[in-house]
């Protein structure tokens, strides 16, 4: 699984001396907390052999349930779907059974390469994603960083309150917040009512299928797709559908993402906003900067490592949505708000294609390692520069 | 130049309060409708407060055998939830403070594995599930919920942090290895393992995917799967706001208490603990 391991991060694996390992410098904490400052590690000193092989056993047994856990959820089920992926197994038994055979890349190259429902379905969910992430990173970042640079002040009125209110969604469930955005967007819900009030009328947000590039393309009167976009596609989308932008309903989908997710950024920008040196921000003051100078200049350069973990994050997370479209679309209205992540679990529980399924699952693998690959040679190249 | 700061402050609370509005403003109306009749609900979306305050959607709501899925969360997340953070620390405790061969290429490998997505998983949970015979059952919906490395990590990084001389006297008084870990380190992690606990508790508390490929039978729903069948199945197109709106809360106000009281472990963010 050396895939697995694009961030550099991992020790040198097999260290045999038993004290003083070298720890990797600077590891982000899994939440951006800083790792704790000082560290302590046990004298190298020369154990005699007993206690020696004490201390090996009750490491392996203190560590034991955690590695069983691994191996059977996590490690089994990937090496179990790899081979699924590859084989033509239809739900029927054990996929170990003796009927059930490899059918080498055939489910891979039925997705990437033959034209047909599988690749058009793929393509589609595909852009539909692609459209969530280019949209709702720049934007849940932006305002999570906005509200904690704001929340961050020290004379501020309430500060607790508005951080409480700001964070809350994100601990409440998806299934709670599906069901509120469903009343929110829903025909007659709220914001088609706020939108009445200003005597217009809203959209039918979860049904209207219409991409949102389209109807500003429509707006400027281009209704119908020049042949040089409609003739060629790409995974079975025409150039012409890869331009609709997102859905109408997807847009529904996105503000539900980003209403959810800004608190819990916020809550990762917050200590590195408090860990900037206050003497940086008062030598600004002192030189006559303004406030937006001080965040152009003193602020946002200080939170760069926290604004690159926030967007891994959001790259992340953004490509594996799915709840909110089980929930609220299953990917419907005409297929615009299907993801890779729903239509693997649609092609294999829906329609037993388990091999397809399987391999969905590993093709949004690739694409979130491989983003995360380039996102992260984009940053350093510019640090560097 | 002192009417701008006032200005400037004005902008600043109407902005804060602006977003605090978009922020609670959803739930305020999520209590309000849950009480109201479904034709006040579609006529006055924006209001929060019933004409008539009924209990209709919570009748209902207890017919759509809402109490077993309430105990079946609870029995997930308590079991969830202490093998986390057991383990977690265990496991912990000897990556970051036992020499064994082996530890580094352990360590790195647990690393690789929390950059695993999640979503990636679920076909694969379903497949072990189906092949160890724990499909739709409580192990099967509990155990690979268990599976965590991020809590791992965590614990190492406080253990690391420990000073060793503690150990020591431990040591030098004639504890062994486990009880010097059991009952002197440890209770020095309660700051980390409460912020273990209510990781693990929300997580799990509000996991829908794993648990919905975990089980099929009706009998083994949790709120999440439970409360979704209401949404995504067949009452779901006759859109009873009030009844899914009040599921939606009630299912919310376990996750608020836990919020509100364990708030300090939750907005830890590094000011110091004495400004709030």
């Amino acid at each position: 699984m050396s895939a697995l391991e694009p961030a550099g991060q991992a020790e040198p694996a097999g260290q045999a001396e038993p004290a003083g390992q070298p720890e990797p410098a600077g590891q982000p904490g899994p939440a951006g907390q800083p790792g704790p400052a000082g560290r302590h590690r046990f004298p190298r000193w020369r154990l005699p052999g007993k206690a020696r092989r004490q201390e090996t056993a009750a490491a392996w047994l203190m560590s034991a349930p955690v590695i069983a856990l691994l191996v059977v959820f996590l490690v089994a089920p990937i090496l179990m779907a790899a081979w699924v992926s590859i084989s033509n197994w239809t739900g029927i038994g054990s996929p170990f059974s003796a009927n059930v055979h490899a059918v080498g890349i055939k489910n891979y190259s039925a997705l990437l390469s033959t034209p047909g429902l599988p690749q058009q379905q793929l393509g589609e969910s595909i852009r539909n994603n692609l459209y969530y992430v280019i949209l709702v990173v720049p934007i849940q970042t932006a305002l999570a960083l906005g509200l904690a640079v704001i929340v961050s002040r020290q004379r501020l009125a309430g500060r607790g309150f508005f951080r409480t209110a700001y964070y809350f969604p994100s601990i409440t469930s998806s299934v709670a917040v599906s069901i509120l955005f469903l009343f929110i967007f829903g025909s007659s819900g709220v914001i088609n009512a706020i939108i009445n009030g200003f005597g217009a009328h809203g959209p039918n947000w979860f049904a209207d299928p219409n991409g949102v590039l389209h109807m500003v393309l429509s707006g400027l009167g281009v209704t119908t797709a020049p042949s040089a976009l409609a003739g060629h596609g790409f995974l079975g989308v025409s150039w012409w559908d890869w331009l609709a932008g997102p859905s109408v309903a997807m847009v529904a989908i996105m503000a539900l993402a980003i209403w959810t997710t800004s608190g819990t950024f916020m809550l990762i920008f917050l200590p590195a906003i408090y860990a900037i040196p206050a003497d940086l921000s008062e030598a600004a003051i002192v030189d006559g900067a303004n406030s937006w100078q001080r965040f152009r200049r003193v602020t946002l350069p200080q939170l760069r490592p926290t604004m690159f973990l926030v967007l891994t994050l959001g790259l992340i997370g953004t490509w594996q949505v799915f709840d909110q479209i089980y929930l609220i679309s299953q990917g419907n209205p005409a297929g615009t708000t299907l993801t890779p992540a729903f239509l693997s679990y649609l092609t294999s529980f829906g329609n037993q294609q388990w091999g397809q399924g399987a391999a969905i699952a590993f093709i949004l693998f690739a694409i979130i390692v491989v983003l995360t690959i380039v996102q992260r040679l984009i940053i350093s190249e510019r640090r560097n520069a | 130049m002192r009417r701008r700061r006032i200005l400037g402050r004005v902008l600043l609370y109407l902005a804060l309060l602006f977003f605090a509005v978009l922020y609670i403003y959803p739930f305020l109306l999520d209590i309000g409708t849950a009480f109201k009749t479904e034709t006040d609900a579609a006529a006055h979306p924006l209001n929060p407060f019933p004409q008539h305050w009924v209990l209709s959607a919570f009748r209902e709501l207890e017919q759509e055998d809402f109490l077993r899925w309430l105990a079946n969360s609870v029995i997930v997340t308590v079991f969830v939830t202490l093998g986390r953070v057991l383990f977690d620390s265990m496991a912990g405790y000897a990556l970051a403070r036992l020499r064994f061969r082996g530890r580094g290429g352990l360590f790195a490998a647990i690393l690789a594995i929390m950059a695993v997505p999640g979503v990636v998983l679920l076909i694969p949970t379903f497949l072990v599930l189906k092949q160890l015979n724990l499909f739709n059952t409580y192990p099967g919906m509990i155990l690979p919920l268990m599976t965590d490395a991020a809590g791992v990590f965590i614990m190492r990084q406080f253990f690391l942090s420990v000073h060793p001389s503690i150990e020591e006297a431990a040591k030098i008084d004639g504890a062994g290895i486990f009880r010097t870990f059991w009952s002197v380190v440890l209770p020095m992690a309660r700051p980390q393992l409460m912020t273990l606990t209510i990781l693990s508790f929300q997580g799990s508390w509000n996991n829908f995917s794993t648990i919905l490929v975990a089980h099929e039978s009706p009998s083994l729903d949790t709120l999440t799967t439970g409360v979704g069948r209401l949404v995504s199945g067949e009452l779901g197109a006759g859109s009873q706001y009030p009844l899914q709106l009040a599921a939606a809360l009630a299912m919310t106000i376990p996750v608020a208490i836990v919020f509100f009281i364990f708030q300090k472990y939750i907005l830890r963010t590094g000011e110091g603990a004495i400004k709030e």
